[in-house]
C-alpha cells in the first residue's frame, strides 16, 4: 500500500521532471532544492505554514462535521417546521462561495455586528459554516439509508431518540458516509488554500510571498503542489484505515 | 361486536381490568383509512392472535398499540397509560410492551449479548453485569446461549428471530407484540421460533400476534380476532372462530387458508 503511494509519488515528481525538460523556459529548480543554501531557507519557509494548514483544515473539518450532524437531525424530523429549518440552512450555506463567506466573516461582521476576529478563527469559520450544508446532506443521506425497521425496533424497545441515534442508528450510518465525508475533508483541505487571500500565513500564502522575491512562481508553485499532495494522500490513507476498521467490525456481509 | 366473553376466555386472567385497551381507533395514511374505528380490549395474560388478508390492518392495529404508528382517532390505554401527545407516556409503554418484527431488525454492528443488553443499560440504567446475567438467561430460554458472541449475520432466520425475542424480553415487559414473526422464515425454521413462542404463552405473557400460523393460534389463542379492510369482522374463542365462523368473510378467509 505504501509502496504504491511512492510509486504514485515518483510518477508525479518525474512528469515534473519531465516538463521542465521541453519548452524553452529556464527552469530554476534551486529555489527548492534542498542541495543549496538558497534552497534550504526556501523550503523552511514555505514548510513553515504546514502546521497552519493542518491545524485550520483539522478544526474547520471538526466544527463542520459537529455542525452538519446537528443540522442534519432535524432535516429528518417528523415535523415540517424542523425540516424547513434544515432546507433553508442548507441551501443557504451552500450557494455561498467560500471566498466570498471568508471575506464576509473577516470584513463584514466586524461592521455589521462588531464582531473582530483574527484571521485564523475568520478562516475556521468561514469554511466550517460553508462545508457545514455539505457534512449535512451527507449525514441525512446516510442516516436515511438505514433501514426503517431499525429506527422501529429501537423504538419499540423504549430507547430515547439520543441512545437510539447514538447506539443505534448513526455507528451504522458512519460506515455508509466515510467515502462521501473523505472526500469533503480532501476538498477541505484544498479550499483552506483560500484563507491566504484574508492574510493567514498558511501554506500557500506562503508560497505566493516567495514568489513575490524570488521570481520563480512555476517552481514554487510546483513545490506547493507537492505539499497538498502529501497532506492529502495522508488523509485519504487515513479514511481507507478506518473504512476497513469498521468494515473488520461489522464481520458480516449486509 | 367485541364484547368480551368471561366464561370464553377460562382464563382467570382475562376477567381482570384489561390490560390494552382500544376504542374507536382510527388511523389514516393519507386517504387510505388503515384502521376504521376499531375497538377491543385485551387482559392480563390473554393470548389473542389477530388474522386476516393481507392489508387488512392487522399490522397497524397492534402497531398502534406502542405507538409506531400514532393513531389519528379514538383512545388507546396501555397497563393504564393512555397514549396520546405525551411522548413520555408513549416511550413509557414501550419499555412494558415488546414486539417482534417480521424481519427480525436486530442491531447488525452488535453482537447478540450487546443487542440483548442494550435497552436494559440504556432505558433502564441496569448495570452491565447485571443486563449480562438477564440476557444470558434469556438466550437460554430461546435455547441459543452459545450464540452469545456472534454478530446477527451470522445466525440462521430462526436463531435470529429467537434472538430478537429474547432481547424484547429482556426489557421484562408486560406485553408481548408479534408481527407476523414467521413469515420470513424458512420452513424447517418456523418450529423452531413458533415452540418458543408456546413456552412463553404457556409461562402467562400477555400476547397479541398477528400470524397465520393457524396451528399455532389453536392452541395458545384465548381469543381469535379476525379482520378485514380495516375493520375488526369477528372476535371468539378458537374453538368457536375455526369450527363456526359467523361472519361470511371470516368463512371464506377460513376456507382459503384452511384448505390446502
Amino acid at each position: 500500500m505504501v509502496g504504491r503511494r511512492l510509486r504514485l509519488l515518483a510518477c508525479v515528481l518525474s512528469t515534473a521532471a519531465v516538463g521542465s525538460c521541453g519548452g524553452n523556459y529556464n527552469w530554476g529548480w534551486y529555489v527548492v532544492l534542498p542541495t543549496t543554501a538558497q534552497g534550504q531557507t526556501n523550503i523552511q519557509f514555505l514548510l513553515g505554514g504546514l502546521w497552519t494548514t493542518i491545524s485550520l483544515s483539522l478544526q474547520a473539518i471538526a466544527i463542520s462535521v459537529a455542525l452538519g450532524l446537528l443540522v442534519a437531525l432535524p432535516g429528518l424530523s417528523e415535523k415540517p417546521t424542523w425540516r424547513r429549518f434544515n432546507r433553508v440552512y442548507v441551501e443557504l450555506f451552500r450557494a455561498v462561495p467560500i471566498l466570498v463567506m471568508l471575506l464576509w466573516v473577516y470584513y463584514g461582521l466586524p461592521v455589521v455586528l462588531n464582531i473582530k476576529l483574527d484571521v485564523f478563527a475568520a478562516g475556521v469559520i468561514a469554511l466550517a459554516l460553508c462545508d457545514s450544508a455539505f457534512e449535512a446532506e451527507i449525514f441525512r443521506g446516510g442516516i436515511q439509508s438505514i433501514a426503517r425497521g431499525q429506527s422501529e425496533a429501537a423504538d419499540s424497545l423504549g430507547l430515547s431518540y439520543g441512545d437510539k441515534m447514538r447506539y443505534v442508528i448513526l455507528p451504522q450510518a458512519v460506515r455508509r458516509i466515510l467515502p462521501p465525508l473523505g472526500n469533503q475533508f480532501v476538498y477541505m483541505l484544498k479550499m483552506s488554500s483560500l484563507v491566504s487571500v484574508i492574510g493567514l500565513s498558511e501554506l500557500t500564502r506562503r508560497a505566493n510571498e516567495l514568489v513575490v522575491n524570488q521570481y520563480r512562481p512555476l517552481e514554487i508553485y510546483s513545490f506547493l503542489v507537492l505539499e497538498y499532495l502529501v497532506l492529502i494522500l495522508i488523509v485519504s490513507q487515513g479514511v481507507r484505515w478506518l473504512e476497513r476498521r469498521l468494515q473488520a467490525d461489522e464481520r458480516q456481509g449486509r | 361486536m367485541n364484547q368480551i366473553d368471561p366464561v370464553a376466555g377460562g382464563d382467570p386472567g382475562s376477567a381482570a381490568a384489561p390490560i390494552i385497551e382500544m376504542e374507536g381507533v382510527t388511523k389514516r395514511f393519507g386517504e387510505f383509512e388503515a384502521l376504521k374505528a376499531v375497538s377491543l380490549e385485551v387482559g392480563l395474560g390473554e393470548r389473542v392472535v389477530v388474522c386476516g388478508p393481507s392489508g387488512s390492518g392487522k399490522s397497524t392495529l397492534i402497531r398502534c398499540v406502542n405507538q409506531l404508528e400514532r393513531h389519528d382517532e379514538g383512545r388507546i390505554v396501555v397497563d393504564g397509560i393512555e397514549l396520546n401527545d405525551d411522548l413520555k407516556n408513549i416511550t413509557t409503554v414501550r419499555r412494558e410492551v415488546g414486539m417482534v418484527f417480521q424481519q427480525f431488525n436486530l442491531f447488525p454492528h452488535l453482537t447478540v449479548l450487546q443487542n440483548l443488553t442494550l435497552a436494559p443499560m440504556r432505558a433502564r440504567k441496569m448495570k452491565k453485569s447485571e443486563a449480562e446475567a438477564i440476557a444470558r438467561r434469556y438466550l437460554e430460554r430461546v435455547h441459543i446461549p452459545e450464540q452469545a458472541d456472534k454478530y446477527p449475520a451470522q445466525l440462521s432466520g430462526g436463531q435470529q428471530q429467537r434472538v430478537a425475542i429474547a432481547r424484547s424480553l429482556c426489557m421484562q415487559p408486560k406485553i408481548m407484540l408479534f408481527d407476523e414473526p414467521t413469515s420470513a422464515l424458512d420452513p424447517e425454521m418456523i418450529k423452531e421460533v413458533l415452540d418458543v413462542m408456546i413456552e412463553l404463552a404457556e409461562e402467562g405473557m400477555t400476547m397479541v400476534c398477528v400470524t397465520h400460523e393457524m396451528g399455532f393460534a389453536r392452541k395458545v389463542a384465548d381469543k381469535m380476532v379476525f379482520m378485514d379492510q380495516g375493520q375488526i369482522v369477528e372476535v371468539g374463542t378458537p374453538t368457536a372462530f375455526f369450527s363456526a365462523p359467523e361472519n361470511e368473510r371470516t368463512k371464506k378467509f377460513l376456507s382459503q387458508i384452511l384448505d390446502h
